[in-house]
């Protein structure tokens, strides 16, 4: 009988406290004037709006950057990250257990230790201030986190349809086109998304790497937030936010719950 | 196994060891010399360990730890906890029991930046919840509101990580609960298990292993982060990932080699809690 009572009101909980945060930069962005203690804008406007469309706001810039940046990130990761994962999934060979430590220590080892560590080493060889710098240090978090979700999906694929195709005399590039990539494409659809979102919450790699010549949304955002400048912090969040909820919607079919995707989530 | 084969496997496996080799190796590698002032390249070939005494024999440096360690721990159990509970809760199914159970994943990939910005606006001293306590009579001025942002125990940081990884661990174990199924809760109750009694001796054995790895993964990660605690903490003290960044960018650039100690330190201890779940959660597997 108490069940009864107890669970409604902690699931009413547990939505609240998952929406609640979400609420107030919906709220701010489209505030012209809120003073304590209002509980509504006293004055609604579109004036943080208006302030990011301005080019003095850097945010246009900043959306291309992190866009480009995190396709790069992804590409790369698809080009460098496959044949690994493959491997990894489907083989057993002698050093397996280090490969695997090597590939999974970069998501245990704060980035930032790496990344003040190899600094020195990025403005020697021109990498400092780069557009390819920032995709490099992005690699470092994104490409360990993309192999260790494909490897999952290989674990899972059987190699019989690619050996009766070679048999009947396709080569591996037309095995791979027709008969892999048609099989692991749900798999490696919801691996680049979520890389895509490794690359683009990135900030601490971005800033040192970077040198403040590669700006990128949460660049934007950051200083904001600290500034307490609150209407333009809740605007820049939102559009910030804007692939996240894309990502989810498109994948909540086919993300289950105990696959590796989620295990990279935690550190986005 | 073929030669043949063998180098297949370690052709393809190539591309991805050199990027990780190369920039995750390399800077852990470089940061330890610089860390030990040994720069060849610069002209520094006499390591020293004199900035592993400096931090080590400073009185800050364990207050920044222990501030690490208290928002990590309270993070990390408080996480697992209301995970667990809120596993329990979906795995039965109710009357949209699918939609709440999409809205649990919501936070899964939206940015912390993101997830700050909202505490932030919640829990200033101007922010929602002040309002909400000034609406129903619980105070008149906004410094009356109980101070949890920019403040020494970091309460809105660890609100940002609870909503992040909550659902993170939460997932695993749900997923985890719905693969056993109910049998195992059924044949406790006719023995005669009280709800309790199959909660502990039941559940809990079954997600020990997923909240054990999960727990790691957000020990790990709250451990070595460093945005959220920047932004929404004190100056000083602040906690370890802060405070060698700090060091790194001073511009006394003698502080650089101690941020690089520092950086070794909090790596040092994150692979060695790492290496103490793995074994508890190998043992437990034996046991099971």
């Amino acid at each position: 009988m108490k069940d009864r009572l107890l669970r409604p009101a902690a699931i009413a909980l547990l939505i609240i406290g998952v929406l609640l945060p979400l609420i107030p930069p919906l709220i701010w962005s489209f505030a012209a004037n809120w003073f304590f203690p209002n509980l509504l804008p006293q004055q609604w406007g579109l004036k943080a709006w208006r302030y990011l469309l301005s080019p003095a706001s850097q945010v246009g810039e900043a959306l291309l950057n992190s866009s480009l940046l995190a396709l790069t990130v992804v590409l790369l990761a698809v080009v460098i990250g496959l044949p690994a994962a493959r491997v990894l999934g489907l083989h057993q060979f002698r050093g397996k257990q280090l490969v695997t430590w090597l590939i999974t220590a970069p998501l245990f080892v704060p980035t930032l230790v790496v990344i003040m560590g190899i600094h020195i080493l990025f403005i020697r060889y021109n990498l400092a201030d780069s557009f390819l710098g920032v995709v490099l240090v992005h690699l470092i978090p994104a490409l360990p986190y993309f192999i260790l979700v494909m490897s999952s999906v290989f674990a899972n694929y059987a190699t019989e349809f690619e050996d009766t195709a070679r048999t009947l005399g396709a080569g591996p590039w037309r095995t791979f086109w027709y008969i892999t990539l048609p099989t692991i494409f749900p798999g490696l659809i919801v691996a680049m998304l979520f890389t895509f979102l490794v690359s683009w919450s990135q900030y601490i790699t971005t800033v040192l790497i970077g040198g403040g010549r590669v700006v990128t949304l949460p660049m934007v955002l950051f200083p904001f937030i600290s500034a307490a400048n609150h209407a333009n912090a809740a605007a820049v969040s939102l559009v910030f936010i804007l692939p996240a909820i894309l990502v989810l919607v498109l994948t909540s079919r086919t993300l289950s719950a105990g696959s590796h995707a989620v295990g990279g989530l935690g550190r986005l | 196994m073929q030669r043949s084969e063998t180098a297949r496997i370690w052709l393809m496996l190539t591309p991805a060891l050199a990027v990780i080799l190369l920039l995750f190796v390399g800077g852990v590698f470089v940061g330890f010399g610089q860390s030990l002032d040994y720069m060849p390249i610069i002209g520094l070939k006499t390591p020293t360990l004199r900035h592993y005494v400096n931090i080590l024999t400073d009185p800050d440096f364990y207050l920044s730890l222990l501030l690490t360690l208290y928002i990590t721990i309270v993070s990390t159990v408080l996480a697992g906890a209301l995970a667990v509970a809120a596993a329990l809760l979906l795995r039965h199914r109710f009357v949209g029991s699918r939609f709440v159970t999409f809205l649990f994943q919501l936070p899964l990939p939206v940015p912390h930046l993101v997830a700050a910005t909202g505490m932030v606006l919640l829990f200033t001293q101007s922010g929602l919840f002040a309002r909400l306590a000034y609406s129903v009579g619980w105070l008149e001025r906004p410094n009356e509101f109980p101070v949890m942002v920019f403040d020494r125990w970091q309460i809105a940081t660890i609100l940002v990580y609870l909503w992040k990884e909550i659902p993170f661990i939460g997932l695993v174990i749900l997923a985890i609960l719905q693969g056993v199924g109910q049998e195992y809760e059924e044949i406790a109750q006719t023995l005669g298990a009280n709800r309790w009694q199959r909660f502990r001796y039941v559940l809990l054995p079954l997600m020990m292993p997923g909240l054990i790895t999960t727990g790691v993964i957000v020990f790990a990660y709250v451990f070595g982060s460093f945005e959220i605690p920047l932004l929404l903490g004190q100056r000083y003290p602040n906690v370890l990932p802060v405070t060698a960044y700090r060091a790194y960018v001073d511009p006394d650039l003698n502080q650089r080699p101690e941020a690089m100690a520092m950086g070794m330190v909090i790596t040092g201890i994150v692979i060695f809690l790492l290496n103490l779940a793995l074994r508890l959660s190998r043992r437990l597997r034996e046991q099971a």
